[in-house]
């Protein structure tokens, strides 16, 4: 290696993205490659936005060894990076005398994770948090540090953040090949190849999501196959008020963690994800099914009383990787420089900030035995993204008086303006979900019924793009057609 | 012979009318009162539409100014007369009755504006 | 922070406020109308077809025609419209409207306040058709500003689900200005819309119609590819295993139902479950005496003409009581019996004032009798259909005969004949 390392990180998800934030707090050169447009936009995107409490996974699993401490290291995160996170806590249920002793298994369990506060209650304590919750509840088993946050945000706000500590950020690229050479240790990476460039780099760290055992065999690494797991989620309108106070989930089977109820950041209710295995040929197929969906209601409908599904506002459905053994494949391969953060399945969202710290610090540092320098000009603070609460008339005066775009209403269900969307768009959004995900525009009821052709408008304004340009997202995602008349 | 399924719109009933055409000759069944019988005439012999569209408008407001035909013109010039629409461009300002094409395909008609466009 | 004291405050410049505005003016009472767009006229904007006004101005106009003739007794009677003026919140009990626009917070203080909020429309998620969620899918009403506003069409080939007026409209919209539309489906087993307009948009441009027919998938990975139509049962609307069919299309036009749009005062007044609206009187004034409401967010509507009909209303009731303060009246409660579905007012006042009952049928019938009271009127009806509502006037007289009566209830029923 001559000179500064150079990193490149394949795959711009949570934690792609935070272990590209990490790695700038060091004296490197790191690039942070992503197939699509945006940051946060495969298995980061659609999954129950859960901070697990980390209490569930086995003690000698490597997921045991990141959950809780990424658990712990969420707060000092989202007041760094500016993104929402509420520790609502968490319940798992028993609905049968059966289940509960799984209950005092899961206390025995967070014991050894290290995870504080938990407790077992009563039916009585659990319903008079959650009146809604179906009578015949028996038992829950609490965990006081389980949160709701939005995982995409992370991965924006980690890349922004990135970005301004001198990170070179390419969406919208793929990568087609990772050259290797031969040295007298063995192979070692060299290049990365994508579709509109080459990388030479001294590192590769896979957090390539999905694909990850695709871009292992590109450097002829080890990783496991990857095949997609599906879940399918109903989300609920925020007016039904909150049918749950706490994140709720059964008691799990063999399966999955099992379908959850459980409110959003923004106060809607979200309801899944069933957990469908895929075959690997799969991993684009992000479709919702009529069985999928009709198990949602089902089940759901058995934990909790009061969800009225007319008010539905979203179904959608996620992939997240699953392996063989069920758990993440981190650390340095027999290739030198290709490093995994891969498998990344449940709760790999809650893991995310503890990953990044290990790679950086004790792959890279320790075991690769690598002079990396702390950077004294890293900064950690992202300004967050504005946001007007509802109910302050002041703070809205205050807003339009410093930019009168605050008091140009586009968002009517969620009250979003044109600044917001002007500010969304100059930190990085080029397209409608963009904009979207950023300033959670066309997030509501009217699912952009009022706000998408402003939405479209403004942003062919700040990009200098004819409106018919302008696309959802990735790939052919364009609004429009031709012309009426020409 | 040719039969065809006409719903009369003269009225809330919408009696649905069988018509049996011998070149000239129509002949109706199914309608409840005469005007019925009077309407499927019409709409097999000489079916007229009014016709509602866009045009290009340059330096206004709006990209386009709506237009309409003021009458019913044979429905089988809609067509052409949407390909005449394509070949026009109003400069803005452009205000409601503005005629855009007289006495249309020799209708009597004329295709004016609908929506006043005001100037950038 | 701005104040602004006034005798009323209309919400919403559509067709609805737009003539509660003029009203209230010409009642001599000091009005502001606020829109949250550019300009007022809502949705008449981007209607360029006919069949407007027919009842109110006895001709038969376009959408922005209609929207014209109000805009200009607007001007004409000089009242004050504030537009791009976003409302953030209704205070009724401190009877405070607060808005928000490029120059900042306002806080309107009026008499009396009118919501003409109008409706919305049904999202596609909201359906919860499975499959992808591709571009390319959008609510007829955006495909319609899009191609009548912006100068764009949505795609190349359609298919519209819902048979609504709206519907048939954008088909022949769509096949008017270029693109292919394949086909409409509609979930019951009649049509949603004017027999007029499956004439003129669908039978005029050979476009079918499959009845009892809905989208049951959609496909695409980024922008739509397919969708599977499948038939439904008439009665029951149970799916029938075996017709599906696949449709190549890249735009799917979603035409599947008006939600009224009430969000401001839903937790201060009462809505009705059918109507999906807030409930009314007879002088169109809500559960809540400040606030009176008319147009699409109290019920949907077939012809704006009741809509401008029901704005009249409220802006006389608001100006009566803004000018002899709020009076006491008994209010008789309007319940539904067979085969009627939307229905507004919901109460009668017991006053002399003469209302119109606008009564939507659940289902076709040659012939129906419209049976108010009991035997208050008994009348008549040919051609009754769920897409077109049927209006009744009740008189003076009629009131004097529910007093003299006693009723304590007003049933509403159309017997099939």
């Amino acid at each position: 290696m001559n000179g500064k390392p150079k990193v490149v990180v394949i795959g711009a998800g949570v934690v792609g993205s935070l272990i590209a934030r990490e790695l700038t707090k060091y004296d490197c050169y790191v690039t942070l490659i992503d197939k699509e447009e945006d940051a946060g936009w495969g298995v980061t995107k659609a999954n129950s936005a859960i901070v697990h409490g980390g209490y569930d996974d086995p003690v000698d699993s490597v997921r045991g060894r990141f959950a809780a401490k990424g658990n712990k290291m969420y707060t000092k995160l989202s007041e760094e990076l500016g993104f929402d996170l509420k520790r609502i806590g968490s319940y798992v249920l028993a609905f049968e005398d059966d289940e509960i002793p799984h209950l005092g298994e899961l206390m025995e369990k967070a014991k050894g994770n290290g995870v504080d506060g938990c407790e077992i209650h009563s039916k009585e304590e659990i319903i008079r948090r959650n009146p809604n919750i179906n009578d015949s509840v028996k038992a829950g088993f609490w965990c006081p540090s389980a949160g709701i946050t939005e995982p995409w945000m992370v991965a924006i706000a980690a890349v922004e953040n990135a970005v301004l500590n001198g990170m070179d950020f390419r969406p919208g690229e793929q990568v087609v090949d990772i050259e290797t050479g031969e040295n007298e240790t063995g192979k070692t990476v060299k290049i990365v190849k994508t579709n509109k460039d080459d990388y030479p780099c001294d590192f590769v760290i896979n957090a390539a999501g999905l694909f990850a055992d695709k871009i292992a065999q590109m450097a002829d690494a080890y990783c496991p196959i990857l095949h997609p797991r599906k879940g399918e989620y109903i989300l609920l309108d925020k007016k039904l008020g909150p049918i749950v106070t706490n994140v709720l989930f059964p008691v799990p089977t063999k399966q999955s963690k099992g379908v959850l109820v459980l409110p959003t950041v923004d106060g809607g209710i979200l309801l899944g994800p069933t957990a469908q295995d895929m075959d690997v040929d799969q991993k684009e197929d992000t479709s919702t099914s009529s069985e999928g969906l009709n198990e949602v209601r089902l089940k759901t409908s058995s934990m909790v009383k009061g969800l009225d599904f007319s008010q539905t506002v979203k179904i959608f459905a996620g992939l997240r990787p699953e392996d063989p053994q069920k758990d993440f494949v981190i650390g340095k391969t027999k290739v030198k420089g290709f490093i995994n953060a891969a498998a990344m399945r449940s709760p790999g969202l809650t893991a995310a900030p503890a990953i990044a710290e290990y790679i950086v610090e004790s792959v890279i540092i320790d075991e690769m035995d690598v002079a990396l320098e702390k950077r004294s000009d890293f900064n950690p603070i992202l300004a967050p993204y504005p946001v007007l609460p509802e109910d302050d008339p002041e703070v809205w005066e205050e807003m339009v008086q410093k930019d009168e775009r605050y008091g140009k209403v586009v968002c009517v269900c969620n009250k979003i303006t044109e600044a917001q969307i002007v500010e969304a768009i100059s930190r990085g959004a080029r397209t409608v979900d963009g904009v979207k995900f950023r300033t959670r525009a066309s997030f509501g009821r009217c699912q952009g019924g009022f706000c998408l052709a402003r939405i479209a408008e403004i942003l062919a304004r700040e990009l200098d793009k004819p409106l018919n340009e302008i696309k959802y997202r990735t790939g052919n995602t364009k609004l429009l057609s031709g012309r009426v008349r020409t | 012979m040719e039969k065809r399924k006409i719903t009369c719109i003269s009225c809330p009933l919408g009696c649905e009318i069988e018509a049996e055409i011998n070149g000239d000759e129509i002949n109706i069944q199914g309608n409840r009162c005469p005007r019925g019988k009077e309407y499927v005439i019409n709409e097999i012999k000489d079916p007229r539409r009014v016709v509602t569209s866009n045009v290009k408008v340059n330096g206004g407001q709006f990209p386009l100014a709506s237009v309409k035909t003021t009458g019913a013109i044979p429905k089988g010039k809609i067509f052409a007369l949407i390909e005449k629409l394509r070949e026009v461009e109003l400069e803005a300002p452009v205000n409601i009755g503005q005629v855009v094409y007289k006495n249309l395909f020799d209708t009597g008609f004329d295709v004016v504006v609908t929506r006043p466009v005001e100037k950038l | 922070m701005r104040e602004i004291k006034l005798d009323a405050l209309v919400i919403g410049g559509g067709a609805a406020g737009m003539a509660a505005a003029v009203e209230l003016t010409r009642q001599g009472c000091e009005t502001i109308l606020i829109e949250r767009e550019e300009r007022t006229g809502g949705v008449l904007n981007q209607c360029i077809h006919n069949g407007f006004g027919l009842h109110v101005f006895k001709e038969e106009l376009t959408g922005p025609e209609y929207a014209d003739r109000y805009k200009h007794q607007i001007s004409q009677n000089e009242i004050t419209v504030h537009s791009e003026k976003f409302v953030l919140k209704v205070d009724p009990d401190k009877k405070e409207v607060i808005t928000v626009g490029v120059e900042g917070v306002t806080c309107y203080k009026p008499k009396a306040l009118v919501m003409t909020t109008g409706a919305r429309e049904r999202p596609f998620s909201n359906l919860r058709i499975p499959g992808t969620r591709p571009a390319g899918i959008y609510t007829a009403g955006v495909a319609q500003k899009f191609v009548n506003l912006q100068n764009y069409l949505p795609g190349k080939d359609a298919y519209v689900l819902g048979s609504g007026d709206i519907g048939l409209i954008m088909a022949r919209r769509l096949t008017l200005e270029g693109m292919n539309v394949l086909g409409v489906a509609e979930l019951m087993p009649h049509s949603g819309g004017l027999a007029r307009n499956i004439a003129q948009c669908l039978d005029d441009f050979d476009i079918p119609l499959e009845l009892s027919t809905s989208v049951v998938e959609v496909h695409g990975k980024e922008r739509l590819e397919s969708i599977t139509l499948m038939n439904f049962t008439p009665d029951t609307m149970q799916p029938i295993l075996g017709t599906e069919k696949v449709i190549k299309c890249d735009t799917l036009i979603l035409s599947v139902g008006l939600l009224p749009q009430n969000e401001l005062i839903e937790d201060y007044v009462k809505a009705d479950p059918v109507n999906k609206g807030v409930m009314v009187d007879s002088h169109q004034r809500t559960t809540h005496p400040w606030i009176f409401a008319a147009g699409n967010n109290v019920a949907v509507y077939d012809l704006v003409d009741f809509v401008t009909l029901e704005g009249i209303e409220a802006g006389k009731a608001a100006a009566q009581m803004i000018k002899e303060g709020f009076k006491e009246c008994k209010q008789i409660p309007v319940k539904r019996s067979n085969n009627v579905g939307a229905i507004t007012p919901l109460f009668c006042c017991l006053d002399d004032n003469p209302f119109k009952f606008y009564i939507r049928p659940t289902k076709n019938m040659d012939k129906g009798r419209v049976k108010i009271g009991p035997d208050i009127i008994q009348k008549v009806e040919l051609g009754l259909k769920p897409s077109e509502m049927v209006d009744i006037q009740i008189t003076r007289e009629h009131k004097e005969k529910i007093k003299e009566m006693g009723l304590e209830e007003i049933i509403v029923e159309i017997e099939e004949v």
